[in-house]
């Protein structure tokens, strides 16, 4: 059986969490798809709020503490990454931006990714296209085509059968389907690996 | 081995009176701490270089000139010497000349330099910064060794028929190290060479240096200098002490938590976890420092930043006195009993000299043009 893993990163501020909620429900929609073509899956969730300070120090020092260190593995090492924020001033917040910008340049290259978002009010959906999509597609991410945004309403009246149960499962089913095509994640890579010879740093003198 | 001292020079408002130092105060008081160094026993004084404030040392060649010039024992180096907007022939003659004033104290450490917009002053751009040291220490090597050097390159202009006077003391050029945080590449050029390789290792994990240090060591053997464990390593070290560790925190903490590079971030107390930064009694530099070696193995030279962020002269005197009695003698005794017989200390010019044969005039004369004879065959 194939051993998958997935990264859930919340960057939820409140305690409990709606966007937290909202990223569990996405990756075990991603898990039960995956697990419904034969593969085991793990689950590995990054709550953001728990490493605020670290991000903010690791921008300021440039290199991350370890519990950072292990966070940022845990999302380059992963098949898979469900991203969710809450939507501050029409964009993601500041903590989500602050995290994916401490992650290693090419740590997201070709990973399957599943966006995710809430906010106060469904005017703020859009976010998820106009700032989180094109951020992930700078970071050569595959987002997924089905982004899922969750405003109040979502979380009541038609409840659990409702538009937004089945747009998570179809936006799960579209990050499963991803994982399922790629071969396992080789994890992040080494930056400091000698990727060449003295001869050809040497060789790279002779004018153009 | 060897201890010795390491300086930005900086000039920083001191935090706990906002007294901020003039760049003639600054210098002054970088040569009384090299001054300071050797009178308590410390092997090596070395400067920066930097090309913009709020650092001041843009002479290096100026400052340890002056050094040299009133003290005796003290070995002159760099941290380091921009080896890719300087032009490799300026350091040829600059350093060539340093080293017959010094009478052979010298040695250098060559390195990137971070800060962009210094490199298009200089005519040089941040993204060739590997490719410039590689090229422009390849030739500075050539310009020590080899009376008459024709040179065509990338980054300068071509060279024919030129030699960089004075030559080297002796016939013997300083020994180089190469600084890198966390590039392979220039653990490689330092490997390839069989030069030093110094890891700043301040300011950053351990493990940046672990892994550095044991690329350098195991490329120093891959092209044949000796074993992995006879590769020439430096360590940079960050302390503050008082006799009383909480007096060194209490006192430090201000200027911790202002500092450039790492102020307003991290706790001091986070910082001194992860980084190598110690700041106590004497008894825990001694401990902390004993402990690198379990990471880089024996290694030949322990150079220890202790003037920067603000600290005013007197503490960074008194930082000094502390390392040179009760710190830098322990060290010693501790590191010498612990390395085994077979890896090296770190090259200087008598070990240098002796092991090329010995003193020999390196001096070129001059030849004339029309009649292509030096002048003593005229004679």
């Amino acid at each position: 059986m194939t051993r998958r893993t997935l990264a859930v990163v919340s960057a939820g501020l409140g305690q409990p969490s709606s966007t937290r909620l909202l990223a569990d429900q996405l990756a075990a929609a991603a898990r039960d798809e995956l697990v419904g073509r034969g593969a085991g899956v793990e689950i590995r969730p990054v709550e953001l709020r728990e490493h605020a300070h670290d991000v903010v120090n690791h921008l300021l020092t440039g290199f991350p503490p370890a519990a950072l260190r292990e966070a940022l593995d845990t999302v380059a090492s992963a098949d898979g990454l469900v991203a969710v924020t809450p939507i501050f001033n029409a964009s993601y917040n500041g903590l989500f931006k602050s995290f994916f910008d401490v992650v290693d340049r090419d740590a997201l290259a070709d990973k399957p990714v599943l966006i995710g978002a809430t906010g106060g009010t469904a005017r703020h959906s859009l976010a998820l296209e106009h700032a989180v999509r094109p951020m992930f597609a700078y970071l050569r991410a595959v987002a997924v085509p089905t982004a899922v945004f969750a405003a109040p309403e979502d979380w009541s009246g038609d409840g659990a059968e409702g538009a937004l149960r089945a747009r998570i499962r179809r936006a799960g089913s579209e990050l499963a389907e991803q994982v399922d095509r790629r071969p396992a994640a080789t994890g992040p890579a080494d930056p400091f690996a000698l990727t060449t010879s003295f001869a050809e740093l040497l060789a790279g003198r002779d004018p153009a | 081995m060897q201890f010795g001292v390491f300086t930005v020079g900086d000039v920083t408002v001191d935090p706990t009176n906002g007294r901020l130092p003039s760049e003639h105060e600054r210098i002054k008081a970088m040569t009384a701490i090299a001054l300071k160094a050797e009178e308590v026993g410390l092997d090596v004084f070395a400067t920066g270089e930097h090309h913009n404030p709020p650092f001041v040392p843009s002479s290096p060649t100026t400052l340890l000139g002056w050094i040299a010039a009133r003290t005796e024992r003290l070995l002159l180096s760099t941290s380091t010497t921009l080896i890719t907007t300087n032009d490799p022939v300026k350091i040829a003659e600059d350093y060539a000349m340093l080293q017959h004033l010094a009478d052979g104290r010298v040695d250098l450490m060559m390195g990137r330099g971070n800060t962009g917009p210094v490199y298009p002053w200089f005519g040089q751009d941040i993204r060739n910064g590997i490719p410039l040291a590689i090229e422009n220490y390849d030739l500075l090597r050539r310009l020590w060794r080899e009376d008459v050097v024709d040179w065509k390159g990338r980054f300068r202009t071509p060279l024919q028929s030129f030699t960089s006077t004075p030559r080297p003391l002796d016939g013997v050029p300083p020994f180089v190290w190469h600084g890198s945080i966390r590039s392979p590449e220039i653990a490689e050029q330092a490997a390839y060479y069989g030069d030093g390789f110094f890891a700043n290792h301040i300011f950053w994990p351990k493990e940046h240096t672990q892994r550095m240090v044991g690329l350098y060591r195991q490329r120093f053997e891959h092209y044949g200098h000796g074993s992995a464990d006879q590769a020439i390593v430096g360590l940079g070290g960050q302390v503050f002490m008082r006799k009383n560790s909480q007096d060194a925190v209490r006192e430090f903490r201000p200027y911790f938590d202002n500092a450039p590079v790492y102020g307003h971030g991290p706790s001091l107390e986070e910082f001194t976890r992860e980084t190598p930064l110690t700041v106590g009694s004497p008894q825990q530099v001694i401990d902390r420092t004993l402990g690198f070696r379990e990471y880089v193995g024996d290694y030949q030279r322990q150079l220890f930043l202790v003037d920067h962020a603000g600290l005013p002269l007197k503490a960074v005197l008194e930082q000094l006195d502390l390392l040179g009695e009760e710190v830098v003698p322990v060290l010693r005794k501790e590191f010498d009993s612990l390395r085994p017989a077979h890896v090296p200390e770190a090259p200087t010019h008598a070990s240098l000299l002796a092991a090329a044969g010995g003193t020999k005039d390196s001096t070129v004369h001059a030849v004339d043009d029309v009649t292509g004879k030096a002048p003593e065959e005229g004679r």
